[in-house]
């Protein structure tokens, strides 16, 4: 029962450190580009008094100063991109063409895997379930919000209860529905589903265990954060749309529904897009409420849950590399999509 | 302008304004319905964290054998479960009090890196004139969609066998034990979070008066002098808009710090011990109820106070986008 602080000082004084380093770092950059300049005005200083001196005009060359600026603003974040980014990036390309202890190049043979195995194949359909329903009833349940409350007398406060959730981390999130979903065989329910459920005259049932509407579970937690998100944006875009609009609509007697489709969702379709795309691509990503809640069990893994599982915990690096791979080609044709439609409404 | 308005008033008032009393009803009907629908769904999307919340407080008996809602007729309450989950010595406990510590040490650097070293980077693609400065930034932006999974076997190699070309070593491995693990958890959080630092500040940056550039560079002013004089000043706002969203990030990471900081008692972050609690102990809801809101408790804080900044982070980066 006695927490020892004494425990806690080594890392305090690593956090420590890391501060020093980040001072060291960013200082020394700082300060670096401070004199660095001021050698050259020096310099440029010397010789233009030596040109006035000789007559001579002065060559310019400012462009090779500008870029080397530019190279010291950059350098930290290129090094860094280049390190951790894109190398490892082009290494996992290679690693997924190489077998488990990544010695021995084996073709294809892990993409084949990936498609004949039945439990990986359980894995893409379910990855296939989450991004079909996570970001088409978060935004919905957003953008019904976010319509609701637009302009009523609480608007903030009931936009905060939504919002909230996003603060809170998946893995507390999932805690937070683990016990909604918690069953108990005998006495009293302890969960609120399975106790709504008994209230009903239903059985209670061990939720998480029951492929597949345990997946459908799972995906209940993704939207009960991401909405949030979308309500935000989508509210913000409705506010957006010019008064004037409206109030023309108005006059001309359109019922609020009406107004809805015709006003309303026409002048939020670019905001509408981002939030899908957004959501779908955080979706295709997700691996900390799976990982929680069942850790991958029961029929519920996803792409990120498996390709953690193969690499890190069974060491099959080959496998866990083409799942990335493939977790990243899957991203390419939706952020291709989001790209033509911003380039549609900039010349539309 | 002036002699239209009226002219549509008087049509309003003869189509728009319900005169009849079912009309009326109707209105009202519509606006009790959307009132109710929108109570129902903040109902549903407050409950879930108010039930463990209310569980969090209760004996651990109580919490095991009723349901939460009994709690209000039968009230008992009591802070044990956190004094259990925080500091107790048992290897059940949780000892989430020294997670709390690792939390905080990985996030505190993994926030200041990326948005100094962002910051620089978003300066130069903004206001310097450089050859190949849009397609570098065209570079930078288009890592975003690069799933961090793609680099995290050959990220954890690297730091613990180093870099070797031809049998020449250019990095030797990091070697790290313990605590000191956290600078591997801080390189790779900088790393993952460039690509969309150097986009959002970009986005602020660029849009700041090029007037105001231009009149520093005749009164000979030199670029880092106006990054730190002119640029950081204004960008405050963009900065902690970054701040806030890396620090909610980084705190409620789970696969960085499951990777990169490992489960020990030294490195792992409150979301590791969660994770690791809710997986072993997935009964023991008197610590997983506490547990929880230990980690809550600092990103709601942090999120509530500076709810503004990230608000106009979120649509800053994901609008204009």
């Amino acid at each position: 029962m006695e927490f020892d602080f004494a425990d806690e000082q080594p890392k305090l004084l690593m956090l420590m450190y890391g501060l020093v380093a980040f001072v060291l770092v960013v200082g020394g950059l700082l300060l670096l580009l401070d004199v660095v300049p001021a050698w050259f005005a020096r310099r440029r200083e010397a010789q233009l008094v030596a040109a006035s001196v000789s007559g001579t005009p002065l060559a310019r060359r400012p462009k090779q100063r500008e870029g080397l600026f530019a190279l010291f603003f950059l350098l930290p974040t290129l090094l860094l991109l280049t390190i951790g980014l894109v190398v490892p990036a082009i290494r996992t390309t290679l690693l997924s063409l190489m077998d488990g202890s990544s010695t021995n190049w084996v073709g294809l043979r892990n993409y084949g895997w990936m498609f004949s195995d039945s439990s990986i194949v359980r894995v893409l359909i379910n990855t296939l379930v989450w991004v079909l329903l996570v970001p088409l009833v978060a935004t919905g349940f957003g953008l019904i919000y976010a319509v609701l409350v637009d302009k009523a007398r609480f608007e903030a406060v009931a936009k905060s209860l939504i919002f909230l959730p996003m603060a809170i981390s998946f893995v507390g999130a999932s805690i937070i529905w683990k016990f909604v979903y918690a069953y108990r065989g005998e006495g009293d329910q302890i969960g609120l589903l399975n106790q709504i459920v008994v209230s009903l005259g239903g059985e209670p049932k061990q939720w998480l265990l029951e492929s597949p509407l345990n997946t459908l579970l799972l995906i209940v937690i993704m939207i009960w954060i991401q909405a949030g998100f979308a309500m935000v944006v989508l509210s913000a875009a409705i506010k957006a749309i010019p008064g004037d609009i409206v109030e023309a609509a108005r006059l001309d007697g359109v019922s609020p529904w009406q107004m809805f489709w015709q006003i309303t969702m026409p002048s939020i379709r670019p905001a509408l897009i981002v939030v899908v795309v957004t959501l779908t691509i955080a979706t295709l990503k997700v691996f900390d409420i799976v990982r929680t809640s069942t850790n991958g069990n029961y029929d519920t893994s996803v792409i990120a849950s498996e390709m953690y599982n193969q690499a890190f915990r069974y060491g099959q690096n080959g496998q866990g590399s083409a799942l990335a791979v493939i977790l990243f080609v899957l991203v390419i044709p939706v952020v291709i999509y989001q790209i033509r439609n911003l380039r549609q409404q900039r010349e539309g | 302008m002036t002699t239209a308005t009226p002219t549509v008033a008087v049509g309003t008032q003869e189509t728009n304004v319900p005169r009849t009393t079912a009309g009326r009803v109707r209105k009202r009907l519509n606006s009790r319905t959307a009132t109710l629908v929108s109570i129902v769904i903040a109902m549903v999307w407050t409950i879930p964290t108010f039930g463990l919340l209310v569980s969090s407080f209760r004996p651990e008996d109580e919490i095991k054998t009723t349901g939460w809602w009994t709690a209000f007729t039968n009230p008992q309450f009591t802070l044990e479960n956190y004094q259990q989950v925080l500091f107790g010595r048992s290897s059940s406990s949780g000892q989430l009090a020294g997670s709390f510590i690792n939390s905080l040490a990985i996030t505190i650097p993994s926030v200041l890196f990326p948005m100094a070293f962002a910051c620089l980077a978003a300066y130069a693609l903004a206001w310097i004139n450089f050859r190949g400065r849009d397609w570098l930034y065209i570079a930078i932006f288009a890592l975003q969609i690069v799933p961090l999974q793609m680099a995290l076997v050959p990220l954890l190699k690297f730091f613990s066998t180093g870099v070797t070309l031809g049998g020449v070593t250019l990095m030797p491995a990091w070697d790290l034990v313990d605590e000191q693990k956290f600078a591997q958890v801080w390189f790779a959080h900088t790393c993952f979070a460039l690509p969309f630092a150097v986009f959002l500040l970009h986005n602020f940056i660029s849009q700041l008066p090029g007037d105001l550039m231009e009149a520093a560079r005749v009164d000979g002013a030199t670029h880092p002098k106006i990054f730190r004089t002119i640029v950081l000043p204004l960008i405050t706002p963009a900065l902690a808009a970054f701040g806030i969203f890396q620090f909610l990030w980084v705190w409620n990471d789970l696969l960085v710090a499951l990777i990169f900081a490992g489960g020990g008692d030294e490195t792992a972050p409150l979301t590791v011990k969660l994770a690791e609690m809710a997986g072993t102990r997935g009964n023991e809801w008197q610590r997983l109820t506490a547990g929880a809101f230990v980690s809550i408790v600092v990103p709601l804080v942090v999120f509530l106070s500076l709810q503004r900044f990230f608000v106009r982070g979120l649509l800053a980066g994901s609008v204009k986008g």
